[in-house]
């Protein structure tokens, strides 16, 4: 059948049910957005390449399928460079398509022209310069095989736009065969059986949880293993969702911004089952002594991160849900009681109430103050509220604040199980991650990796998108809202109905910390006291918003987020000294 | 450090060299010598890469490269049961007096004069990395005046091969 190339890039996409791309046109692209036009493909229109790339991942980690961007050449595929990064740190499927200036034209730096094949090769999982149009669909289909299997990530086709015009008799590939890739999915079963009986044999075991195991959907077996010996669960910041917050087993998150107590069933274990995780230095920075006092069980999908970070007594490569399946069978029922009670008495001594539970009130963690005065000022709740009010931040008392630990908290009470948690970096990361209470995989969405301000916004677009029943919610800070804030129009074009919790500290909160404990508080570039009013903001754009500024407010102001139809800013004034823990 | 040799065959198209040098760079391996050419099969071509680094950093290096999706498999050739050889191409500088003694040695090691002027003898040597390294020692008295080397290239020995079989998984779990 003849069809143009752009034309095919549209039937290969639809032959791999994809519904909904991101994107944003271009000169360089336009066959492609031509095509487009007579698909059932929906598109959404970003307000930047970069907020496309973030949207397709977001997409992608709520979906499990994998997520599309478009961009055009130059400036267009440059501007998804971050989202791609951050794709690939996490191992998230993606296939970006970008246009690139005509065939004949490249390597003269004609206009908008960019090698982005070069510039992505070290941070996507692969790439193609397409020369042919004839190659197109086979490209498209191997892109999309290699973005989803074996061990996740983005592939770039960069597209010249000369190929997109070019008419080919199409054919639709069944089958492909890439001869340098063939991802190991069974477990070598001797491994299996060395890893089975060193977790029978081991008197402090202990999962290590991370992102991998939300990937391979191998959270309920890995659940139904733990309660079957009775193994105390930690997890990694991707690993967040593996486990209930809840669940009895789950010990919190491990690493330099995770709980003492992750940290200590850790690094007190005998045997330590890391399973998808990659031993990332802020997740387990002393991997070298912990490898020392116990015996380490890997395993992933990724042989190169076997033995990358840390020495492994068995690894163990393959998919976690036919590998932990496997050992299910292998080993028996067993209780742990004396590591778990070691355990529970060492919580019990060494954690203290959180702040906003001493005597009922908000101590405050970074200074002395006493925050709620008294009980008349948590009884009034009327007329402080300023529901979509553009009051001047500098009206408000100073001694007035939300705790972001105390409403991440309670966070859950007013959302359906199913409700995705979106975050930016920063603070508001590690508060969310320590605080709120993740009942689900694929629910807790942040940018582990990279470490991507401006993530959390255009992610919960494209996790919207991908979950329109599931409520959705990004945990925000004034800093990194303000780097993706103009997605703000990408979600009043299209209605989609995010509600934003910002957390606003004035601050560069996590730096200025940093520079608080490393640099003896001189501060250097960490202050924004000049923010816009983000209440009036969000009314620009005709979404309801409000402004709190007491612990007092939160409960109502939670209800109300949650009671409105679509998208919704609730800022909340943070003490400018809040700590991250 | 300890040198060792990687036999990698990869997809004979462009961008595959950038990709594994980009690797190299990215990763902090250092690289002895890169020499490549395609194969008995035109779709793929064989890369012989001397690495320096110690088993962890071969380790790594073999299990990023088997990461890229144009590298169809990558061998460790242990010195002992495979050959190796590099070829040279050396100008040395010479004259009527000191010609022939040039001539002699290279008659030693077998090598072979190429091409010939007033001031200079070009030299084409092959052979290990040390028999090259001995001739470049014993012909820098008369005046060397420009090495082109090719990196080394390596085959095992007998009637072990490596080819590209289908369907295999890579090679994991140690």
């Amino acid at each position: 059948m003849k069809m143009t190339g752009a034309e095919a890039i549209i039937r290969v996409l639809e032959a791999e049910n994809v519904d909904t791309i991101f994107g944003y046109p271009g000169a360089a692209i336009s066959p492609f957005y031509d095509a487009l036009l007579d698909s059932s493909i929906k598109h959404i229109l970003t307000r930047t390449e970069q907020g496309a790339a973030h949207a397709a991942n977001g997409y992608a980690r709520v979906t499990g399928r994998t997520g599309v961007c478009v961009a055009t050449s130059g400036p267009g595929a440059t501007n998804l460079i971050t989202g791609i990064a951050n794709s690939y740190m996490d191992s998230v499927p993606m296939v970006a398509i970008t246009g690139q200036v005509r065939s004949d034209m490249i390597g003269t730096d004609a206009f908008q022209e960019a090698d982005i094949t070069g510039a992505t090769a070290p941070f996507s999982k692969h790439n193609y310069l397409v020369k042919r149009a004839g190659d197109l669909p086979r490209i498209i289909k191997e892109a999309f095989h290699i973005a989803s299997t074996g061990r996740p990530g983005p592939v770039v086709i960069d597209i010249p736009v000369d190929v997109q015009n070019t008419v080919i008799d199409f054919h639709y590939p069944e089958h492909i065969d890439i001869k340098g890739y063939k991802p190991t999915i069974k477990g070598h079963p001797g491994q299996v059986r060395k890893a089975a009986a060193a977790l029978q044999a081991a008197k402090k075991p202990v999962i290590c949880a991370g992102g991998g195991l939300i990937t391979a959907d191998a959270s309920g077996v890995m659940l139904e293993l733990a309660e079957k010996r009775n193994i105390p669960v930690v997890t990694t910041l991707m690993g967040i969702g593996s486990i209930p917050s809840d669940h009895p087993l789950h010990f919190g998150m491990v690493g330099t911004h995770g709980s003492p107590t992750a940290n200590y069933v850790l690094h007190h274990a005998d045997l330590v089952i890391i399973l998808g995780a990659r031993v990332g230095d802020r997740a387990m920075g002393a991997a070298g002594a912990l490898a020392k006092k116990a015996k380490i069980i890997h395993i992933d999908i990724d042989p190169a991160e076997i033995g990358k970070n840390i020495y492994v007594t068995v690894p163990l490569v393959g998919d976690l849900k036919h590998i932990l399946g496997a050992m299910l069978e292998l080993v028996e029922a067993g209780r742990n009681t004396e590591w778990l009670g070691g355990i529970a008495d060492w919580k019990r001594k060494n954690s203290k109430p959180a702040s906003w539970e001493a005597n009922g009130q908000y101590a405050g963690n970074g200074s002395q103050k006493s925050y709620i005065r008294d009980k008349s000022d948590v009884s009034d709740v009327s007329d402080t509220s300023d529901v979509s009010d553009a009051s001047d931040v500098a009206d408000i008392p100073e001694t007035e604040y939300v705790n972001p630990k105390y409403l991440l908290s309670i966070l859950s009470d007013y959302l359906p199980e199913d409700a995705i948690i979106t975050t930016e970096v920063g603070q508001n990361q590690i508060w969310a991650a320590n605080h709120f209470k993740v009942r689900k995989p694929r629910t807790f969405i942040t940018s582990g990796g990279l470490g991507t301000m401006g993530y959390g916004l255009p992610s919960a677009t494209g996790a919207k998108v991908g979950r329109p029943d599931s409520t959705v919610v990004v945990i925000s800070g004034d800093g990194s809202f303000q780097m993706s804030m103009q997605e703000l129009g990408t979600m009043k074009q299209y209605g989609i109905d995010v509600k934003i919790v910002l957390f606003n500290n004035h601050r560069l909160g996590m730096v200025r910390e940093l520079q608080l404990t490393r640099h003896g508080g001189r501060y250097s570039q960490v202050f924004l006291d000049s923010n816009p009013d983000f209440v009036a903001l969000a009314a620009a754009y005709g979404f309801r918003s409000e402004r709190i500024t007491s612990n007092a407010r939160v409960r109502e102001a939670l209800e109300r987020m949650t009671a409105s139809s679509g998208p919704y800013v609730l800022e909340c004034l943070v003490d400018p000294m809040e700590p991250t823990l | 450090m300890a040198k060792h040799i990687l036999s990698v065959l990869v997809e004979n198209h462009a961008g595959v060299l950038s990709r594994v040098a980009g690797l190299f760079s990215r990763r902090g391996f250092n690289i002895d010598s890169l020499a490549v050419g395609v194969t008995e099969n035109h779709d793929i071509s064989r890369m012989t890469i001397v690495v320096d680094g110690d088993e962890y950093t071969v380790e790594q290096v073999s299990k990023q490269l088997n990461k890229l999706i144009d590298v169809i498999k990558i061998k460790r050739l242990d010195k002992h049961e495979s050959i190796s050889r590099e070829l040279a191409l050396i100008k040395v500088s010479s004259n009527a007096a000191t010609r022939s003694e040039i001539v002699q040695l290279v008659e030693i090691f077998r090598a072979k004069i190429v091409d010939v002027s007033k001031t200079t003898l070009t030299i084409e040597a092959s052979g290990s990395e040390d028999k090259v390294a001995a001739l470049e020692d014993l012909l820098r008295p008369f005046g060397i005046r420009e090495i082109v080397r090719t990196g080394i290239i390596a085959i095992e020995r007998g009637n072990r091969i490596m080819k590209v079989t289908n369907n295999e998984e890579s090679d994991t779990n140690g």
